[in-house]
């Protein structure tokens, strides 16, 4: 979920920017002139795979995908999610220009965490990469309910109910961007295992 | 039709014409102070100066009101919360629920807040197409590579839309239904698998080319910024609309 413009306080919102320039200063860092085109066009399938929607009951559900996202590039997922909202900012004016940093760290902190929670995981074959695969995709939609809620809260205790409901509606999107990061997993581990050889290194 | 449109990019007002330099920084540093102030009168203040901006950039009203509708649901949704939940003096109870004072004029601030940073950056920055934002980005001196990353995505964005609208509809013609279920869910996972195979395809096709150009990590464009007077004249302008909003925040004696 993004937050909007004008909900958070100026400190929240000075600290979000703060880490964002941090993360992406360290990601760009890490990506040299081959890594650009790459990590470009598959910002550019992530933002397009989050115009799928998957039926959950009676609503659907946009798919995130930002543990992928971090399990195929690894800290080069920083700039790519900047990129990825400033665009969404820009051609739907989802998201904005001030909270830019907050939800690039709510996006992209948990893509980086996983990828180096999991890594050791998904190198083994079998059924461990399996529970790796699902645990990246529901375990980045936690912590980016989570990273929301820490920013709604920061900002002033009465955020704590939305805060709580924020945190809930994550639940189901958690679920279902696990099974559906398992899959994917499965797909290029089959079709394309030379995507995935960022785990191995 | 593409799913992925930039309505408000193509004009010929004073607001489209003007370098794109100068709009990106008041658009930013209008965003930031807005963001930053807490009191009515600068909100209000702030959304008069979008709607001047907006006024300018001479949009087609109905497609900016249709994309404000649907940027106001985080919105909405603090309105069906944020009231109930604010601690303050009640002033309307129904049941266990009851709306504080408080809650309504938070609510109400972040909601003016809100729609002026959007409406100023509808007329500001999305006034411009994507590749002149990555220009003037370049010419702000930001780093390269992020300039670069800005315009690769969303040069390839359309050719993968359309990409993933030929395996939609391969899909359909296939017969596939979507529903509650696991064969749904593998379904769309290997859709989105597929497009992220033939991406990461096609970016070592765009390397080589690349290579082939002689690519070692610098655009050259062809079109050139060129800074003109009233460039000048709208950044003191703005520059002097930003100093009033922080003015009427900051510098009047606060009625308490």
């Amino acid at each position: 979920m993004h937050i909007s413009e004008g909900v958070l306080s100026p400190a929240v919102l000075a600290g979000g920017a703060a880490l964002a320039v941090v993360g992406t200063a360290i990601g760009l860092k890490k990506m040299d002139n081959a890594a650009i085109p790459r990590v470009a066009l598959l910002s550019a399938a992530f933002f397009v795979a989050s115009l799928i929607h998957v039926p959950v009951g009676p609503v659907g559900l946009h798919l995130v995908l930002n543990g992928l996202m971090g399990l195929l590039v690894g800290w080069p997922a920083v700039p790519a999610i900047l990129i990825a909202l400033l665009l969404q900012a820009l051609l739907f004016q989802f998201g904005g220009l001030t909270v830019l940093g907050v939800n690039t760290v709510v996006m992209a902190a948990p893509a980086v965490i996983c990828f180096w929670l999991f890594r050791p995981l998904l190198r083994r074959p079998g059924a461990p990469a399996a529970v790796g695969a699902f645990a990246c995709g529901a375990v980045a939609i936690l912590l980016s309910g989570l990273l929301v809620a820490a920013a709604l809260l920061t900002t002033g205790q009465a955020f704590l109910q939305v805060a709580r409901l924020v945190v809930l509606a994550h639940i189901p999107v958690m679920l279902v961007e696990g099974v559906i990061t398992l899959f994917i997993f499965f797909f290029l581990q089959k079709v394309r295992p030379e995507m995935l050889e960022g785990i191995y290194a | 039709m593409s799913a992925i449109q930039e309505p408000f990019s193509e004009g010929t007002s004073l607001m489209h014409r003007l370098d794109p330099r100068v709009r990106l920084v008041a658009a930013a540093l209008f965003a930031v102070l807005t963001a930053a102030v807490q009191t009515y009168a600068a909100a209000l203040a702030a959304l008069a100066l979008a709607l001047v901006c907006l006024a300018l950039a001479r949009l087609p009203m109905r497609k900016v009101l249709a994309r404000l509708l649907v940027v106001n649901s985080f919105i909405i949704f603090l309105w069906l919360v944020l009231p109930f939940t604010y601690p303050g003096d009640v002033v309307w109870r129904w049941g266990p629920l009851a709306v504080t004072r408080e809650g309504l004029l938070i609510t109400g601030l972040i909601t003016v807040k809100s729609n002026a940073i959007i409406i100023g950056l509808i007329a500001l920055a999305a006034t411009m197409p994507v590749t002149t934002l990555g220009q003037a980005l370049q010419r702000l001196r930001l780093p390269e590579k992020l300039c670069h990353l800005l315009l690769f995505t969303y040069r390839y964005l359309y050719v993968i839309e359309q990409e993933y609208r030929r395996l939609v509809q391969a899909m359909k013609i296939r017969g596939f239904r979507p529903g509650t279920n696991l064969h749904t869910y593998r379904t769309y996972a290997n859709l989105a698998a597929m497009l992220l195979v033939r991406s990461y395809d096609r970016a070592d096709r765009v390397y080589q080319a690349m290579l082939c150009r002689g690519f070692h990590g610098t655009f050259y464009s062809l079109g050139t910024l060129s800074w003109q007077r009233r460039d000048g004249l709208f950044g003191v302008a703005a520059g002097l609309a930003l100093l009033m909003l922080g003015y009427v925040e900051w510098g009047l004696p606060r009625p308490r």
